[in-house]
């Protein structure tokens, strides 16, 4: 039988006439990873601080393991783990320090903590720098102390916001690996990110939210069947094409088929029976429209973001972009 | 038990990370020290020196308690640290009495630097050390908590810094301590009993010279209200701004 460890029922948060979270309900299964994906202001942010205690729901009911902790935020601190999506660990301290003052926030003796906090540094490879300052740390390594922080309590749901943002990709792997193995050894995880293919990689069930609601919410594979009954063909064409000038004309041969703009000088065609490539390059070919690529497209995880969310392909680019920056 | 650990830890790695680094230290002693030297150099007479004590005294607790208190938990804030606090299950009251443990301590220890400075040339036998001790310790919890209020309304390091001099500078001239009270003009009066610092400043006159003009007991009661009254205040906000 599933368990479920956290719920949440309503939940809402509104600053004056702004609703940042809309009665949000769903519920966190012991044992598994669950995303919490949207897009930048969606409130995810908002959404984590009111299970973890940062701010106080408008309304609405938090549930840790069955029991009731809305209004009770120090007795449900006391059972969570929080990453928060910066590393905010104290520069003057070094790692082992840090790690065993982290514990003491959680009354562990200080035998406890430092047997925790050695067993830590050699489990997330810190050994080495655990007696070296905080701030000497690179980034991935921040981040890596900084999850073991969280954990430090054997916390029965660890909370990871954003965990791998602004960090290089070796280090973000390493991570990623990190929190599979915490998954593989008991520890029910709920993470939000922006990058859908870390939540497509880890994440064993996913919520969509979008302004504040929740716009679907499923098994990984689930989200993938629904999307996968759709044929996509992908074509680039070389120079300007404007795609008014032959819908309708496309429209009259392919009628089962949509022709949209998928990005630059990418276009889409999508239909619900099986396509061949031929005819199309065919029927572009003749109206003096140059293919430089075609390609039969199986459709991503953040296809299905993008077609639940509704938020565009090229403002998804751009927030890509900037999270590199 | 576990709220004893976290606030032992909590002030045990305040006092190592801010209060006893160096540069903190030297501020304790160094602002002190200067503020004596400049009054030996101006006073006539060793007794001068007994004179301007409470005011050297009350000037050290609430330039270092203030200023300590407000910079580190901005800090703290700025880094996102004090989010962590925040987020452990430490009860918001004991969150704050841990923080401010480590101003008021440090607050303590600088008033005494100046009374250390002048056993070298004055005797203190006499003093009501009771009355003193008492003082400086509800200066310092004043003060503290004017730094935690100040913490509360800013945002960046550097605010804090001038937003404490908001309050500190007019408090020294309006406590009492080099002008007394009775000689301001009259408009000024009212708003020099608002303020915590002219009970404590009088205390310390009390206790250091006998020349105090407010009895010991109203001081003492009007300190704790200030105590209480500020305390409430900062719990209040840091609950309306920090955990929104």
């Amino acid at each position: 039988m599933i368990k479920e460890i956290l719920k949440a029922e309503n939940l809402t948060k509104t600053f004056g006439d702004f609703v940042a979270v809309d009665r949000l309900s769903f519920a966190v299964h012991k044992g598994e990873i669950f995303g919490f994906l949207g897009p930048n202001g969606a409130g995810k942010t908002t959404t984590i601080n009111m299970l973890t205690g940062l701010a106080r729901p408008t309304a609405g009911s938090i549930f840790f393991d069955g029991t009731d902790y809305t209004g009770r935020r120090k007795k449900a601190q006391e059972i969570i783990g929080i990453v928060p999506d910066e590393s905010n660990l104290y520069e003057e301290m070094d790692g082992f320090e840090n790690l065993c003052f982290c514990a003491a926030l959680y009354g562990l003796r200080k035998a406890e903590r430092e047997q925790q906090a050695r067993r830590l540094l050699e489990q997330f490879n810190l050994s080495e720098a655990g007696h070296k300052p905080y701030k000497s740390y690179s980034k991935g390594m921040k981040r890596k102390l900084t999850i073991a922080a969280g954990i430090i309590h054997q916390p029965a749901i660890l909370f990871l916001d954003e965990p791998t943002t602004g960090i290089d990709v070796a280090s973000a792997r390493q991570i990623r690996a990190l929190i599979r193995s915490l998954n593989e050894g008991g520890t029910t995880i709920f993470m939000t990110t922006h990058y859908i293919e870390e939540a497509e990689r880890l994440c064993h069930r996913i919520a969509f939210i979008v302004r504040g609601r929740i716009v679907r919410t499923g098994e990984i594979g689930e989200l993938m069947a629904d999307a996968q009954k759709d044929q996509i063909l992908q074509f680039s064409f070389a120079g300007d094409v404007k795609l008014e000038r032959i819908e309708a004309d496309f429209q009259r041969h392919f009628g089962h088929c949509r022709l949209h703009h998928w990005t630059g000088s990418i276009y889409r065609v999508h239909s619900a029976m099986p396509l061949d490539l031929m005819p199309f390059i065919s029927f572009f070919d003749a109206r003096a429209i140059k293919v430089m690529e075609a390609k039969i497209v199986h459709p991503s995880l953040e296809e299905i973001f993008v077609r639940i969310t509704g938020i565009e392909q090229e403002v998804m680019k751009k927030e890509k972009e900037g999270r590199k920056k | 038990m576990k709220t004893a650990i976290a606030f032992w830890n909590i002030l045990a790695k305040d006092m190592r990370n801010y209060y006893l680094k160096p540069p903190n230290i030297s501020w304790g002693i160094i602002f002190p020290f200067a503020w004596m030297l400049m009054f030996f150099l101006k006073s006539q007479t060793p007794l001068d020196v007994r004179a301007v004590l409470p005011g050297v005294m009350a000037m050290s607790i609430l330039f270092g308690t203030t200023s300590m208190l407000a910079v580190t938990i901005t800090f703290e804030r700025r880094s996102r640290s004090f989010d962590r606090l925040l987020l452990a299950p430490i009860s918001l009251t004991w969150l704050m009495l841990a923080k401010t443990l480590g101003a008021i301590l440090f607050g303590i220890v600088n008033a005494f630097v100046p009374v250390l400075i002048a056993l070298f040339f004055i005797n203190l036998a006499d003093i009501s050390w009771g009355v003193v001790f008492l003082s400086v310790l509800l200066i310092a919890v004043t003060s503290t908590l004017l730094g935690l209020f100040i913490a509360v309304s800013v945002s960046e390091v550097f605010e804090a810094q001038t937003f404490s001099n908001f309050f500190r500078f007019p408090m020294v001239f309006l406590c009492g301590l080099f002008i007394p009270v009775s000689q301001l003009p009259q408009f000024l009066q009212p708003l020099s009993y608002a303020i915590p610092l002219t009970y404590g400043a009088d205390l310390l006159k009390t206790g250091i010279n006998q020349d105090g003009h407010i009895l010991v007991g109203i001081s003492f009661l009007v300190l704790l209200a200030f105590t209480v009254i500020l305390f409430l205040i900062s719990r209040r906000n840091i609950q309306h701004r920090w955990i929104y």
